[in-house]
């Protein structure tokens, strides 16, 4: 499996390549932002329509990561739909995907700011989940430790010789983690921006998404 | 001279003017019922199309009032200028004649008035016209049609506005059956081809051949000066063109892109101290500007114009009196063609001089000078019909009511480009017209025809004709956004820049457009809003024009020409380069490949001398460095020219055979070119002509980078899901030719038939030196990036005290 370990509130983790993270203890893949439906939504207020696909990558991508770690727990950690239309639009393929890859599984959908109520879909709904040490909810609140949250769409720039390259990440202080947005074509937020930074602390660890993910300090 | 009626002889012979023989000569086969006349520029080709129309018009009482002859010119411009010189004989002569013209610009109640009541005689282009025949009540307004003349048919014959224009033609030769066709061509290399393409089939088309005047009288440039090994600029020319400028009446100055002749322009005002009146002319510019720039060249106003493409084409320039060409001509019909622009006047030979921009320019100039004084046209034949056209023309016959597939059908093959359609690949582009293909039948928005119990096929929603009539057309000019001045109700529009362009731009950035540096100030909506700048450093438009590539035939010549003894004819400075080059390493041979292999600056540099043409050496490109990736070379990156293409990377290239084995090579263009962003522009365009993506939307037009983000996706999930989707399999006959150009390739793999010569070389050689300053560098996505990345995180880890 292709992922970066790191210890967090004493417990082993692993930032997988793809963005989402897995306990291996507990046999948990954690994903955020999903926003599964975007194009449906978009094409519903009257934004430039897409054609409706990135539903059907982003339940791939997670098909995969689903296979590769053999997770029996999966928690997906808010703005899994686009809005909570999207979820009930979401077409039948689509809706039988997600039941095949609930099959078997224990799976919660904790909410979000894009989709805070439950859905027709099979899983558990929460506001916010508690495994301890860890809890898990979608935006991170400060005065927390041990949490696990998404919201943000964290990216990061590097520029190496001659070539700048972003990538999706990971953010990692002592207290929590914030996690990428794990969707197709979802936008994101760079890591330097005054909100980010006043969030995560000095020595937070950014953990760059990609074919080999690879750690580097937050740049500040 | 009894078929010219006396009062067009005595109008003729009032002017001063003579009719030409084959002028006189169309007059005799006016009946004919397709003629296609080639005439060299300047040879009164459009009044040789509509004499016949004037005297039958003017001699013979007609039962119905609707138009008699269609007029298509591939510019909107050329139809106004048209209509103007048309109207003087009509006016002078008192005939009952009415002329009108009918393109995007036409305003919308003029454009209902002319269905409602049609004039005598309608100038328009080929999107305009495939609109006319999208409404139902078509065969009315076309009932009385009798002729329909072709302009600059050579031109529309290479691009699909041609492929479309043929099929509406064949639309209304269904509705028409006795209409006569008539093509008018500039000098082409094939005539044959042209005739072909314009036959009704299976009937043929007689070709007229005139006198193709004295050869013109032209030479390279000299200067003190001699040129820079590289760049497109040609800034060490200004003094002496200025000198010629001064000398001459009115002088063209013609640029390969967009982008050059800005900086050209920009340069000449520099350096024009006598405040000559010179100005600018490009495809990027507000109409209103081109128009004044057009308007001011007529009345003679203008002592020089700096150009590009846009006018190739048509329109009468009065009082030219020399054509200069900055830049390598590219190809030499187009040269030839442009070269008639000066001297506007039958018999009389055409003066131009040839600028190159740099050193291997002038070697490039001087072959293609030889290819004018043989008269070695060159071309590239163009293949069958493309079918993206042909879904968009399914779609447009269907706006026009209900329709038999098996009529239609007929009707297709009697174009020329789709004369060998066959059944089956017809009837796949009608299966996608109704359901939008296998992967995509679940969704709605594709389904669009549904075939009635009589058989007929139908639109599904009699809505969608309003979707299909607004993206008419084949043009692939999208991805522009306007350029204006900001001002407080908005400011004087100054044209146009790429998409990708704008988005590079940050505030107070500058860059030249019509002549003079603005800067930029932001974006609102779909427009770049800029403020007058002084700033003398400006970042340069790239305008995405159309950038050429070196024709075939000329490549070959440039080989020969190496291969020459002490290369005669080529002025001292070049010829030394090239000694110098031979001493250091060697040159490009005609049927072997020279690739060079060299460390520089850090990195390790790959040079492989194809003469394949831009696109296809970009393609290549792709292909050698994906196989270089492949062999653990970590490639970084690549540049192309018409030439060369260099890879840089961080290993040497030692053994050159596993690059290139033809079958390798083969297999790569599916595998390899699948994921690659010029595959999917090349998809883009398709699936936009094809009706599969609509750019325009009664609420909105949709930006380029919006159109590109769903194009891409669907390109990925059809390659997934449904690799044999019509539009994949159109894509991949589209890579033979245009962006990737894979045809090239094949024939270069064919020329050196794996003779391939690899030097290993200490540094960088005289002909590699150019390609450092090239632009236009594609970075390659492999493991380098990942090496890179890998190093510079570690670094920071280090840095901060985190060792893992």
């Amino acid at each position: 499996m292709n992922g970066y370990c790191f210890t967090f509130s004493n417990i082993t983790l692993t930032a997988l390549g793809s963005g989402a993270l897995f306990w291996p203890a507990q046999k948990l893949l954690c994903v955020s932002d999903l926003h599964l439906g975007k194009s449906e939504r978009r094409a519903r207020i009257g934004d430039a329509v897409l054609p409706p696909y990135e539903t059907r990558d982003t339940l791939s991508r997670l098909e995969h990561d689903l296979r590769t770690t053999k997770a029996t727990t999966v928690i997906c950690l808010g703005d899994s739909f686009d809005d909570l239309a999207a979820a009930t639009a979401l077409p039948e393929p689509e809706r039988l995907w997600i039941a095949q890859l609930q099959a078997g599984r224990k799976w919660i959908w904790i909410e979000g700011n894009h989709d805070p109520g439950p859905v027709d879909l099979g899983g558990t709904h929460l506001t916010r989940l508690q495994i301890l040490p860890l809890i898990f909810q979608h935006i991170a609140d400060p005065a927390e430790k041990g949490e696990l949250s998404g919201h943000y769409h964290p990216k990061l720039t590097l520029s190496t010789r001659g070539r700048s390259v972003t990538r999706k990440v990971f953010l990692v202080d002592k207290d929590r983690v914030i996690l990428p947005a794990y969707g197709t074509y979802t936008g994101g937020l760079r890591s330097n921006s005054a909100m980010l930074q006043s969030l995560m602390q000095a020595d937070t660890l950014a953990i760059l998404t990609g074919p080999v993910p690879r750690p580097v300090p937050m740049p500040r | 001279m009894s078929l010219l009626p006396p009062n067009f002889s005595e109008w003729f012979a009032a002017r001063g003017w003579s009719v030409h023989p084959h002028q006189l000569e169309m007059l005799v086969r006016a009946s004919d019922a397709t003629l296609l006349l080639i005439a060299p520029t300047g040879g009164g080709k459009t009044l040789a199309g509509f004499l016949p129309t004037l005297v039958d018009l003017a001699t013979h009482r007609r039962n119905t009032d609707g138009i008699h002859t269609l007029y298509i010119s591939p510019l909107k411009a050329l139809a106004a200028d048209i209509k103007r010189n048309l109207r003087t004989p009509v006016e002078e002569l008192g005939l009952p004649i009415r002329i009108e013209d009918r393109t995007g610009d036409t305003p919308a109640n003029r454009k209902k008035r002319q269905r409602a009541d049609p004039p005598h005689i309608l100038l328009t282009t080929p999107e305009s016209l495939a609109l006319l025949t999208s409404y139902e009540d078509a065969p009315r307004m076309f009932s009385g049609l009798q002729r329909v003349v072709i302009d600059e048919i050579h031109a529309l014959a290479e691009s699909k506005r041609g492929d479309q224009l043929m099929l509406a033609l064949s639309r209304l030769q269904a509705m028409c059956p006795n209409l006569r066709r008539v093509g008018l061509s500039a000098t082409v290399e094939d005539p044959a081809a042209i005739a072909n393409y314009l036959a009704c089939h299976p009937d043929l088309c007689e070709i007229l051949m005139a006198d193709p005047g004295p050869d013109p009288d032209i030479a390279m440039l000299e200067t003190d000066e001699p040129p820079p090994w590289s760049g497109g600029g040609a800034a060490y020319a200004i003094p002496s063109v200025l000198d010629e400028i001064r000398q001459h009446n009115t002088t063209l100055i013609f640029h390969n892109t967009r982008a050059q002749a800005e900086i050209f322009f920009h340069n000449l005002w520099l350096a024009n101290t006598d405040s000559l009146p010179i100005g600018i002319h490009h495809g990027s510019l507000d109409r209103i500007q081109r128009e004044r720039v057009e308007g001011a060249m007529q009345r003679g106003e203008l002592r020089a114009i700096v150009c590009t493409g846009s006018l190739d084409l048509g329109i009468d320039w009065g009082d030219v009196d020399l054509v200069i060409q900055i830049g390598a001509p590219k190809n030499v019909k187009r040269l030839v063609q442009r070269i008639g622009r000066a001297n506007h006047r039958y018999n009389a030979p055409s003066k131009a001089l040839l600028v190159p921009a740099n050193r291997f320019e002038v070697v490039e100039c001087l072959a293609a000078l030889q290819a004018v004084k043989e008269h070695d046209l060159d071309g590239d034949p163009r293949g069958p019909g493309p079918r993206d056209v042909l879904c968009q023309h399914i779609l447009i016959r269907a706006c026009a009511g209900p329709f038999d597939a098996d009529e239609l059908y007929a009707e297709i093959i009697t174009s020329g480009a789709y004369a060998e359609l066959e059944r089956t690949h017809f009837d796949d582009c009608l299966e996608f017209c109704a359901t939008g293909g296998y992967a995509l039948r679940a969704y709605d928005q594709w389904q669009r025809l549904i075939q009635r119990p009589d058989c007929k096929w139908q639109l599904r929603d009699p809505r969608a004709t309003q979707l299909i009539r607004m993206n008419i057309g084949t043009i692939q000019d999208s991805d522009k956004l306007k350029v204006r001045l900001k001002r407080s109700r908005g400011g004087k529009p100054l044209g146009e820049v790429e998409e990708g362009f704008a988005a590079s731009l940050t505030p107070g950035d500058t860059f030249l457009i019509g002549g003079q540096i603005v800067r930029y100030e932001g974006l609102r909506e779909m427009t770049v809003e800029v403020s007058r700048d002084r700033g003398r450093k400006p970042k340069v438009a790239v305008f995405s024009g159309t950038k050429f590539a070196t024709s075939t035939q000329l490549s070959h010549r440039i080989l020969r020409l190496f291969a020459l003894d002490n290369w005669p004819n080529l002025p001292d400075h070049t010829r030394d380069w090239l000694h110098l080059q031979t001493q250091m390493s060697q040159l490009p041979q005609e049927g072997r490949l020279l690739i060079e292999s060299f460390p520089h600056d850090g990195r390790e540099h790959t040079v492989i001398y194809g003469f394949a043409g831009r696109n296809a050496q970009q393609s290549l490109g792709l292909i050698i460095s994906k196989r270089m990736e492949e062999l653990d070379l970590d490639p970084l990156g690549f540049v192309s020219t018409d030439y060369a293409t260099m890879i840089w990377g961080l290993e040497p290239l030692t053994d050159a055979a596993p690059l290139f084995t033809p079958d390798a090579m083969r297999q790569g263009l599916d595998s390899w070119l699948t994921g690659n962003t010029m595959m999917k522009r090349t998809f883009r365009a398709s699936a936009t002509i094809a009706g599969l993506i609509t750019r325009n939307t009664p609420q909105a037009r949709k930006s380029g980078r919006q159109a590109a983000f769903s194009s891409d996706i669907l390109y990925d999930t059809l390659a997934k899901y449904d690799p044999d989707h019509l539009l994949l399999q159109i894509t991949r006959e589209e890579a033979m030719r245009g962006l990737i150009d894979f045809g090239r390739i094949e024939e270069m793999i064919t020329r050196i038939r794996g003779r391939i010569d690899l030097r290993r070389l200490p540094r960088v050689t005289p002909l590699a030196a150019p390609l450092f300053l090239e632009a236009g560098r594609t970075p390659v996505d492999g493991a380098a990036p990942e090496r890179l990345l890998a190093e510079e995180t570690e670094r920071l880890m280090q840095a901060a005290g985190l060792v893992n």
